[in-house]
């Protein structure tokens, strides 16, 4: 009766010790990574020695890659077999959305391109008053 | 009968797993975290719909301020910081109440909700100075699109900080009990996620806006 008691006990401090520090661990280099893909986000904003229209480009694909950090090392979504359920539906939203921001992005600017109103259209109103 | 039912796969032999949910549903530690995940990211689809406002909005200011006037990279990086750190610090109090520690789960609970009360000050100090200088919501469309994207994410972080503060005081009372651990639980995922809405919205909405 001791016995079995005894050997939880000694499982029970060692194995959370463990866990604690690689757990601990994780969320420590989840933050160095953040802090790093943030002052990076912040240096290439500012910077005049990269190439000018890429990057809005860049920061998008930082923060993506941040976005990632996040995820593995905050929410802990792996690519293990007891996580199919929290990828899979990580997968649908993340399809979700990029269909609803890159299609509104790419219809609207277009419609927006072709209904530009020129000058003449916006100084009726004037010509009528 | 049973026979028929065999072949299309619905009854099986005791010793068989075949994952068609044979052991029956999940324990709750599993299934509502889950649930709540699936929440959060139609609460992201949400977002994504702002996202896309904003981002068709952007440059419909009727000849008022532009993102360029407007928007303040040191104080957006205070924030950013702040909010990051406070997601660290929430997975600091996890780690506590998963080895049910009161003192450290109550303290990085309390270091998480000032953080976020320090972001939702300045973003609020910010608002309040863009108000006064007549850039309001209802100044232009663009306006408004960053009034309901950035506002919607102050909301959600106030939430959340009611949150916060409701669970330190049920730790308190009730202890480190299943139900309490799982709600715990529940609050980090929000935490975290609303730390991934912010990513999006200093890199979108401030450093994009704030290019030369």
């Amino acid at each position: 009766m001791t016995e079995p008691e005894a050997e939880h006990m000694n499982v029970a401090p060692g194995e959370p010790h463990d866990s604690l520090l690689s757990e601990s661990l994780s969320y420590v280099i989840g933050l160095g990574l953040a802090l790093l893909l943030t002052a990076v986000s912040f240096w290439v904003a500012s910077t005049s020695v990269l190439w000018g229209p890429g990057v809005a480009t860049g920061l998008v694909v930082l923060a993506i890659a941040q976005m990632g950090v996040h995820l593995v090392f905050f929410l802990h979504i792996t690519s293990g077999p007891d996580n199919t359920n929290n990828v899979l539906a990580l997968a649908f939203g993340v399809l979700i959305v990029f269909l609803v921001m890159i299609g509104t992005i790419w219809i609207m600017s277009h419609m927006n391109a072709n209904m530009a109103p020129t000058p003449e259209m916006t100084n009726l109103h004037l010509q009528r008053g | 009968m049973t026979n028929e039912a065999a072949t299309i796969g619905l009854t099986h032999g005791a010793s068989e797993d075949t994952g068609l949910g044979q052991r029956g549903p999940e324990s709750k530690s599993i299934v509502v975290p889950y649930g709540f995940w699936l929440f959060v990211l139609s609460d992201m689809v949400l977002f994504s719909a702002l996202f896309a406002t904003y981002a068709t909005l952007v440059h419909a200011t009727d000849g008022g301020p532009t993102t360029n006037q407007l928007f303040d990279r040191n104080l957006v990086a205070v924030e950013t910081i702040a909010l990051l750190v406070s997601s660290f610090t929430c997975g600091l109090a996890m780690i506590a109440a998963k080895r049910a520690n009161m003192t450290w789960a109550q303290v990085w609970l309390l270091v998480t909700g000032l953080l976020g009360a320090v972001f939702l000050f300045i973003e609020l100090y910010e608002f309040a100075i863009m108000i006064g200088e007549g850039a309001g919501p209802q100044r232009s469309a663009f306006l408004s699109a960053f009034f309901t994207l950035v506002g919607c994410h102050g909301a959600h972080v106030t939430a959340g900080l009611l949150w916060i503060g409701t669970m330190m005081a049920q730790l308190w009372a009730k202890g480190f009990q299943p139900h309490i651990i799982r709600r715990l639980l529940c609050l980090s995922v929000f935490w975290h996620a609303l730390d991934i809405i912010w990513v999006a919205i200093f890199t979108i909405v401030y450093l994009i806006g704030t290019l030369p």
